[in-house]
């Protein structure tokens, strides 16, 4: 089982990662960084496995990738929200972090609550109640499935 | 079928003679720039994670050191170092120090009707000479490098007629602010916002850059003002060619038509924490700052240097005021200087940075404290983005936010 966070609408990168810490020298460094402005335990209490749960516009703001990377790297399974800023859409995929869209789960969910995550299915189940997320276009889902872009990159020159 | 400027650029990358919105492309990409806030994680994955680690065409390449220069500790010392030593070692351009990277790649670079890909989100600004400018991450500028093209989703485009001229005292950035105000921080996620009408050919080049710039604080993927002649005579006068002012075909397909009557749009402020969080200057309750910027790729150029003089000339920064003041580049720094703008900001108690990101970024200079309250001429005013969470950034013009510094609130010209 997974345990939900929940965030609201219009979460910038700033907020997910400040500026003062992308200059560090690795994501592992960053990481405990992840939400600092929004959340005092966030990045204590996430477990690997966990899920981001959203409202519209997630990831507004900066194209800095180390947004989606330092929520992979404390071990974030998916971020699920009702719909998400492009860059940080294209980032999360290319680092593989699924990224699903769905219209009505952040409106029934709540901070804590327990999830199933079918990855393949695209479904999310919270105390028995199925949502289907949107697909990804084939050409994205290809690149995830490869566990993203550079592995995919990498597949291509083999 | 008619295309739209956006399509017609990634038809010309795609090499196909037409494409439509919502395709995705397989592109080559005409250029692409990695600035010091994500280049190391590059690199790092470069030599770490590549099996076959080589770079398609370094003289498309380019690196410029621009968020956190001079460095300010030795962790990002090392940073730059790694850029500098890669650079040098793959035949890369490598500017430090000389501006802001957006700046720097309109004045180098940029050439209409080209498909840009930056590791930086303000890259939508090149869109100012007609070329698609678009943020991208560090591992898709990764895969740029390293095969010299990507893949692109086509964008739909939201058309912006511009008409008739801005009022004397209201500016392109209370225009754009306007018009994020009423499409909302994702009134256009995923699309190009394109600007034309006689009131976008009436703007300057630099006018054209703070409305294209901004773009992706309504989460659109690029800003392209209708190219034109002065387009042209712009880079043809720094020896670049003109060889493709793409416009919207008129049978092309817009997503949705705006029209703005210029002489319309007002003074505005964008009140914390989001860019779209607009009110009229008139109506801003009293509101006290800690301290004022002038700069960004934004806002940071001769233009709006100028306007701060004539409003300083004479006058003196608040005492309780810091005023900080960066020029986008060393081109306009020089130019300042030349017209005695750089004297008269002295004069009067601002304080003038090397040209960078500066108090835009955050995390360089000018931070604020907790509680602290900022007027910025930079591009966004997210909770905690100049420093303590509990901050409070407001964006206004150049002339709003000098004028603030004279009053220590936030003002316009017209009450000093």
């Amino acid at each position: 089982m997974s345990k939900i966070f929940t965030f609201k609408n219009d979460v910038d990168t700033d907020q997910i990662i400040a500026s003062q810490y992308l200059l560090l020298p690795n994501i592992d460094e960053m990481k405990g960084h992840a939400f600092e402005s929004l959340s005092d335990t966030f990045a204590s209490e996430v477990k690997p496995g966990d899920l981001i749960v959203a409202g519209d516009n997630f990831g507004c703001g900066s194209s800095r990738e180390q947004a989606p990377s330092v929520l992979k790297a404390l071990g974030v399974q998916a971020i699920i929200a009702k719909s998400f800023a492009r860059i940080f859409y294209r980032n999360a995929i290319n680092i593989g972090l699924p990224v699903l869209v769905s219209p009505e789960l952040s409106d029934a969910v709540q901070q804590g609550q327990e999830a199933t995550l079918d990855l393949s299915a695209g479904t999310v189940t919270v105390e028995g109640k199925t949502y289907t997320c949107t697909k990804l276009p084939p050409y994205m889902q290809r690149i995830l499935n490869a566990g993203g872009l550079i592995a995919f990159l990498n597949q291509d020159t083999e | 079928m008619g295309m739209t400027i956006a399509e017609k650029i990634i038809a010309r990358a795609a090499g196909v003679p037409e494409v439509k919105a919502g395709e995705i492309h397989t592109v080559t990409l005409d250029r692409m720039m990695s600035n010091d806030g994500t280049t190391h994680l590059t690199i790092d994955m470069y030599h770490n994670k590549l099996r076959h680690p080589h770079i398609a065409d370094p003289s498309k390449v380019v690196f410029i050191v621009d968020h956190n220069i001079p460095a300010e500790n030795p962790k990002t010392a090392a940073v730059h170092k790694k850029m500098r030593d890669f650079a040098r070692e793959n035949g890369i351009a490598m500017y430090e120090g000389k501006g802001v990277c957006h700046q720097l790649m309109v004045e180098n670079y940029v050439c209409p009707g080209e498909l840009i890909f930056g590791a930086d989100s303000h890259t939508c600004s090149y869109g100012a000479l007609g070329a698609f400018g678009t943020g991208v991450g560090c591992t898709d500028f990764l895969y740029g490098m390293v095969t010299g093209g990507s893949w692109v989703m086509v964008p739909e485009t939201l058309r912006f007629n511009l008409h008739g001229k801005l009022r004397e005292g209201v500016y392109p950035r209370d225009l754009i602010l306007t018009i994020i105000g009423d499409i909302g921080a994702n009134g256009a996620n995923y699309k190009c916002m394109e600007f034309a009408g006689d009131g976008a050919h009436g703007l300057s080049v630099n006018d054209r850059f703070v409305l294209c710039n901004l773009a992706v604080e309504a989460g659109a993927k690029t800003g392209i003002v209708e190219p034109d002649e002065k387009v042209k005579e712009y880079v043809e006068s720094r020896g670049r060619k003109a060889e493709h002012l793409f416009t919207s075909d008129p049978d092309a397909k817009f997503l949705k038509v705006y029209d703005y009557d210029l002489d319309k749009i007002e003074p505005v402020v964008a009140c914390p924490d989001f860019v779209d969080n607009i009110t009229p200057l008139r109506e801003l309750p009293h509101v006290d700052i800690d301290e004022a910027f002038l700069g960004s790729c934004n806002n940071g150029r001769i233009d709006e240097l100028r306007v701060a003089a004539s409003i300083l000339k004479g006058r003196k920064v608040k005492d309780c005021v810091r005023f900080i003041v960066s020029p986008a580049s060393n081109e306009v720094y020089l130019q300042a200087l030349r017209e005695g703008i750089i004297d008269t900001l002295l004069e009067a108690g601002a304080m003038v940075m090397n040209a960078n990101c500066s108090v835009c970024w955050g995390s360089c200079q000018g931070v604020i404290g907790e509680n602290e309250v900022l007027v910025s001429t930079g591009t966004r005013n997210f909770k905690g983005r100049a420093g303590h969470k509990t901050s409070k950034v407001y964006l206004a013009s150049a002339a709003v936010v000098t004028a603030s510094a004279v009053a220590g609130y936030i003002t316009g010209p017209e009450s000093l």
